[in-house]
């Protein structure tokens, strides 16, 4: 190993990789614009199809209430939903979207309210279809307004306090700081992106430093200069490890700027500000989880390195990176969902560790004793990822594939 | 000068077993001698060219190159030699310029002396206009020139190629067998594979024949000649082979 020679291959593929249109593509393009676009798309669309469907006046039935004209014309009066005459089918009517929900009433209704007796409603919906969802809402809206009336006209007709109804108050508050409460909800999602974004970043760049040369033919001419393969591989890793750390790098950034102009944004929405949600990382979030990504990085370029080194040609090694997107994904999922939560087990299972420590980290919670055993695994697992890597590099069976 | 004693290599392979691509090959060639190795497909010339080039590692046997071990000292002997193979093996997005320098930095020519020696070759070879070109952009006659002159770099006393002429229309050919004929003068010891007769006729002052991976025969056009008591090498070609 000669760090002259390391640096002179490392010079050399930045220079090329830096001139690949692809290269480019996946380690910068991507990384800054992934998120912003991400997040104006998704959010403006989401704000639009909601608000759209908010605004809308949803169809609805009303099956049964034949006796019962006081409730019906309350219904028909009600400005939030338009009725429309019932039909037997109204349940496929709900199903093909041609209606958004139905109420089904008895036929004495308003005789069984006038008694004092309880008459049980039902609201047919559509459920997972947010229109059905909306409609649904608004005719659950209606009947709780009504029954509070009737409350209180029944508390009224027997002179009893209108609190006799009402014997406790339940109220949920808030405890955690806004940076936590956020943190829970996109401390899972900035390390998965971050961790996606720093494999697929390498992939392009691994395999055209290996397979490439390999397809070029300049395996031969660069394996018999005078500087070892050590040296050759490390050149050639320093450079996939760029890419990776780089994409990460602007990953973060990126997602930290998205955020404070989201933040910025939404700051104003009075339903954001109830949720107590912040949408900002703090720099000191920003710097752990990029130091917590770089074994990672290390990981990912040794082994996409010898992955890429094995196969004979860029559709072989497409067809074995490609399936590593979904083992890659799959922890970082799985650290999303709730009730995971960081322990010294999961602290030794490679990625998910990543994911779950960096999750913590943009809540504001530094486990340092799990920060350690994660940072210290991950450094074993890049380093025996590099090891093979270099070790394939040395053998011919690998090198010269037929 | 190359030296090589009893090379072999052999392969494994999962469905056919062991394959012997080389074995006990044993020839030499001194400083400013061309010595060819004619063969057809798969009778073992790139293998044997590898093994000298360091690129393999032979199974059996051994080889000097320069005077360097190619088993104990193989980044000596890789310092020591220029290999080209049928391909023209550039770098795509590299200039001709950046190229070129990028191999004399890999046989340790500091950044000065291997822009020096680029471009005084690039003189020489009359592909000056080019240099800042990417390799991707070039035609095919000039890649092959900045071929060689990435080669040629580190000014190496041998030279191997392995069918270098192989696929090349006959202008591309000739600056090729040109080259070589420029090494030997210069006191190179050059060693390559081919198996195109005329090439082997021209170029070559001894002439190996090897067929599935053994040297058959070994010696001048006229020695051959001699031997055989046939004038063109095709007919002795297949004579030996047909053994």
């Amino acid at each position: 190993m000669n760090l002259r020679n390391i640096a002179v291959v490392y010079r050399k593929e930045l220079k090329d990789s830096l001139r690949d249109r692809r290269t480019v593509i996946s380690m910068i393009v991507v990384p800054i614009f992934l998120m912003p676009v991400l997040t104006i798309f998704v959010g403006v669309l989401s704000a639009r199809l909601i608000g759209r469907a908010l605004l809308q006046v949803p169809s609805v039935m009303i099956i049964g209430g034949e006796n019962s004209p006081q409730i019906l014309a309350a219904l028909r009066a009600f400005p939030d939903v338009q009725v429309l005459p019932a039909t037997p089918d109204y349940a496929q009517w709900i199903i093909d979207k041609k209606i958004r929900a139905a109420v089904e009433l008895p036929a004495d209704f308003d005789a069984i309210v006038a008694r004092g007796d309880t008459a049980r409603v039902r609201i047919d919906m559509y459920q997972g279809e947010i229109n059905s969802g909306f409609g649904a809402d608004k005719l659950q809206r209606f009947f709780r307004d009504f029954r509070e009336r009737a409350i209180r006209e029944r508390l009224d007709a027997r002179r009893l306090p209108e609190n006799l109804a009402e014997p406790l108050l339940v109220e949920e508050t808030n405890v955690a700081p806004p940076e936590k409460v956020s943190g829970v909800v996109l401390g899972g999602l900035v390390p998965y992106f971050v961790i996606i974004l720093s494999l697929t970043g390498t992939m392009y760049p691994a395999m055209d430093l290996t397979v490439g040369e390999k397809e070029r033919g300049t395996i031969e001419t660069i394996l018999c200069s005078p500087i070892s393969r050590t040296s050759l591989v490390l050149g050639k890793f320093l450079m996939v490890l760029t890419a990776s750390l780089s994409t990460a790098a602007l990953a973060i950034a990126s997602m930290g700027l998205t955020l404070a102009a989201a933040s910025q944004m939404l700051g104003g929405l009075s339903q954001v500000n109830s949720l107590g949600l912040q949408f900002q990382i703090t720099p000191g979030a920003v710097i752990w989880v990029f130091v917590m990504v770089v074994p990672l990085a290390v990981l990912f370029s040794a082994a996409l390195l010898a992955i890429s080194l094995f196969a004979k040609s860029f559709k072989e090694a497409q067809s074995y990176l490609s399936p590593l997107t979904i083992v890659v994904i799959a922890p970082a999922i799985v650290s999303i969902l709730p009730g995971v939560e960081l322990n010294a087990s999961l602290s030794l299972v490679p990625i998910l560790n990543t994911s779950l420590v960096s999750k913590e980290i943009v809540s504001g919670t530094y486990h340092w004793n799990y920060i350690a055993l994660i940072f210290g695994s991950s450094c074993v697992y890049a380093a025996v990822a590099l090891w093979v890597a270099i070790r394939l590099f040395q053998r011919e069976d690998v090198l010269f594939r037929i | 000068m190359i030296a090589a004693e009893n090379l072999g290599k052999e392969f494994r392979d999962k469905h056919r077993g062991v394959i012997r691509a080389v074995a006990n090959l044993t020839f030499r060639c001194a400083p400013g001698q061309v010595y060819g190795l004619l063969g057809a497909n798969g009778a073992g010339k790139t293998t044997a060219l590898r093994m000298l080039a360091t690129i393999l590692a032979p199974t059996s046997g051994t080889a000097r190159v320069a005077g360097f071990d190619i088993c104990r000292e193989p980044e000596k002997a890789r310092q020591n030699l220029g290999f080209r193979s049928t391909a023209t093996a550039l770098y795509g997005r590299l200039t001709a310029l950046e190229m070129v320098e990028y191999f004399g930095r890999l046989h340790g020519l500091d950044q000065s002396s291997a822009r020096r020696r680029t471009l005084a070759l690039f003189e020489r070879l009359a592909i000056n206009d080019f240099r800042d070109r990417r390799c991707e952009a070039l035609s095919t006659g000039i890649k092959q020139r900045v071929s060689i002159a990435r080669t040629l770099v580190h000014d190496p006393p041998v030279m191997i190629f392995d069918e270098p002429t192989a696929g090349l229309d006959v202008i591309s050919a000739r600056t090729i067998v040109a080259f070589i004929r420029e090494c030997k003068a210069s006191g190179k010891t050059v060693v390559f594979s081919t198996h195109v007769m005329s090439e082997a006729e021209k170029l070559c002052d001894t002439i190996g024949i090897i067929h599935d991976g053994r040297l058959l025969a070994e010696g001048s056009l006229q020695d051959l000649r001699d031997r055989f008591c046939v004038t063109d090498l095709e007919e002795i070609f297949m004579r030996v082979v047909a053994g």
